[in-house]
C-alpha cells in the first residue's frame, strides 16, 4: 500500500483547535492525515505524548498553541515551546529526524493558515518516508 | 542449649544472582557487614556467584518453587543473562528486580543507543586498545576438534528484568541502599504483611525533591546549564538554581539523598516515581518550565548547552522508557 503519513496534532482549546474548526466550517479541503487531540493547552503536551505517539506509530506529531503573548493561561505555550525544543534534541538522539516534530502557532482565526500546515507538514513527511518504529521495536 | 526445633520456622532460601552488572549490588548485599550474621540466622544462601562455588546445574537440579527469594541484578544483555532469568523464575516464590540494571535496564542499557553490530565493530575491529589481526568476533557456535563450542548469544538490545520474567517486587537502585534492602528482608523473613505484586519497594513515593535538604527559591529559572566541575557548588542552594542538571525532579526518594549530602546532582538511579510512564520525558517537562528564556533562538542556545540529553535524562532508564533504543 502507497505510504500515508500519520500526524498526531495536539491542538490547544482556546485558539488552535478553534482554528481547525474554523477550517472545517469553512468547508476548506486539508490532507487527511492529520489526527487531532484537543489539550486544554499546548503547555499540557507532556513529551510522553509526543513519544508515545511516535511509539505507536505516528511519522510526524504537530503541536499547535497560541501566538505568543495570546495564551489562555499566560504562558502555557512558552513552556511548550521550551520542552519543544529538548525533545527536538532528544528524538534526534534516539534517531527519530526532528522535522517530524513541529510547534506552531494557530490562532482562533487561522482556519486557512492551519488547513496550509496541514497540507505542508504531510507533503514534508511524505518525502521523508515512514519511522518504522514498529519494525525495529516489535522484532525482538 | 538444644535448638528448639518444634516450633522452628524453616530457613528461607535466598539466592543472588548478577546478568549484565557491574558487581555493585552483590557488593551492597555484603554490605550488611556484621548483619550478615543475621542474615544467615534467617535465611540460608542457596545461590550466589559472587561468594559462593555453586554451578549452574546445581540450579537446575533444585525442584520448583525451592528458592523463596532471588535478588536478580542486572540487566538482560545475552542468552546466558536470558536463561538464568527463566530459569531462577522457575526455581524461586519471589523474584525481586534489585538494582536498577534489572530495574530500568540501567547503566548497561545506555548501549541500546548502538546495536549489536556498531558494538562489535567497536570492541573488536575499532577500539585503540584492541589488537585482532584475524578479525576474530565471537560466533554463538564453534567448531573445533574436541566438539562444538557454545557462547552465549549477545542480544541486539538490553532489556530490564520484568521484558523476559515475570517480576514481584521492584528493588531500585544503583546500588540499593543497604538499609532498604534489610528493611525488604526483614519484612520478608519475619513473614510481615508484603506490598501488592509488581510494586517497587525499598523506596519513597514522593521525589528526590520533597526530601532534599538544599535551599529552594520559588524562582527556579535557569539562564545557563553547566557541568558539575565548571560551578564552585555553595554547598546549599538546589542544583537546578546553580544551572546543574539534576535529575531530583523526576527520580524516587529513599536512597537518602546521598549523592546531594555528597554535593553531587541527582543521576536518578531510583527511577521514576510511581505513575510515570517514562522518566525523561517528565525530566524534560520540568526542565521545560525553568529555562528562562521565551525567545526561540535563546532556547534554543540555552538548550545546546545540555551535551547529551537523551543519555542525562535516561542514564538509568533507557530500555525501560517509551522508545527504548535508537530507531535507525
Amino acid at each position: 500500500m502507497e505510504y500515508q503519513p500519520t500526524i498526531v496534532s495536539f491542538l490547544c482549546n482556546w485558539c488552535s483547535y478553534t482554528g481547525a474548526d474554523l477550517a472545517g466550517t469553512s468547508r476548506t479541503k486539508y490532507a487527511p492525515n492529520i489526527r487531532i487531540v484537543r489539550v486544554m493547552c499546548s503547555g499540557r503536551v507532556d513529551p510522553t505524548f509526543v513519544m508515545k505517539a511516535f511509539r505507536e506509530g505516528a511519522d510526524g506529531v504537530l503541536i499547535c498553541g497560541c501566538h505568543p503573548g495570546d495564551c489562555h493561561y499566560h504562558e502555557g505555550n512558552y513552556k511548550c515551546l521550551r520542552r519543544y525544543h529538548l525533545i527536538r534534541k532528544y528524538i534526534e538522539q534516539m534517531g527519530i529526524s526532528p522535522e517530524r516534530l513541529r510547534l506552531e502557532w494557530i490562532s482562533a482565526s487561522e482556519g486557512k493558515q492551519f488547513a496550509e500546515l496541514a497540507d505542508e507538514m504531510t507533503a514534508d513527511l511524505l518525502k521523508l518516508g515512514p519511522v518504522n518504529i514498529k519494525n525495529v521495536l516489535e522484532e525482538v | 542449649m538444644e535448638p528448639n526445633t518444634k516450633n522452628h520456622k524453616p530457613k528461607l532460601k535466598l539466592a543472588v544472582y548478577w546478568a549484565a552488572a557491574c558487581g555493585g549490588c552483590c557488593v551492597s548485599v555484603l554490605d550488611v557487614h556484621e548483619k550478615l550474621y543475621q542474615v544467615t540466622e534467617l535465611a540460608d544462601l542457596v545461590f550466589w556467584p559472587i561468594a559462593l562455588d555453586i554451578k549452574y546445574k546445581d540450579v537446575e537440579a533444585l525442584p520448583h518453587g525451592f528458592i523463596d527469594v532471588t535478588l536478580f541484578n542486572g540487566a538482560i544483555r545475552n542468552s546466558e543473562n536470558q536463561y538464568m532469568a527463566m530459569l531462577l523464575r522457575e526455581k524461586s516464590k519471589i523474584m525481586v528486580a534489585y538494582g536498577s540494571c534489572a530495574h530500568l535496564g540501567g547503566i548497561p542499557g545506555l548501549a541500546n543507543f548502538s546495536n549489536r553490530e556498531a558494538i562489535f565493530d567497536r570492541v573488536y575491529h575499532t577500539s585503540e586498545s584492541t589488537v585482532n589481526s584475524t578479525g576474530t568476533i565471537p560466533l554463538p557456535n564453534v567448531e573445533v576438534p574436541e566438539g562444538t563450542l557454545h557462547i552465549p548469544v549477545f542480544f541486539d538490545e538490553v532489556k530490564p528484568l520484568d521484558k523476559v520474567v515475570c517480576v514481584d517486587y521492584y528493588l531500585p537502585g544503583c546500588p540499593p541502599q543497604t538499609e532498604r534492602l534489610l528493611e525488604v528482608f526483614t519484612a520478608i523473613a519475619t513473614g510481615a504483611e508484603l506490598p501488592s505484586k509488581k510494586s517497587v519497594i525499598g523506596a519513597w513515593d514522593k521525589t528526590q525533591c520533597d526530601e532534599c535538604e538544599r535551599k529552594k527559591s520559588d524562582k527556579k529559572t535557569i539562564k545557563r546549564f553547566f557541568r558539575p566541575f565548571e560551578v564552585e557548588d555553595d554547598g546549599e542552594t538546589c542544583f537546578l538554581e546553580q544551572g546543574i542538571l539534576c535529575m531530583g525532579p523526576a527520580t524516587r526518594g529513599g536512597c537518602g539523598y546521598r549523592c546531594i549530602k555528597g554535593n553531587a546532582p541527582c543521576r536518578g538511579c531510583y527511577g521514576p516515581p510511581p505513575d510515570v510512564h517514562d522518566p525523561g520525558a517528565k525530566m524534560m517537562s520540568a526542565i521545560g518550565t525553568m529555562i528562562d528564556s521565551n525567545a526561540p533562538e535563546e532556547i534554543s542556545e540555552i538548550v545546546d548547552q545540555i551535551a547529551d540529553p537523551a543519555g542525562t535524562f535516561y542514564r538509568f532508564s533507557l530500555p525501560a522508557s517509551i522508545i527504548r533504543r535508537r530507531i535507525s
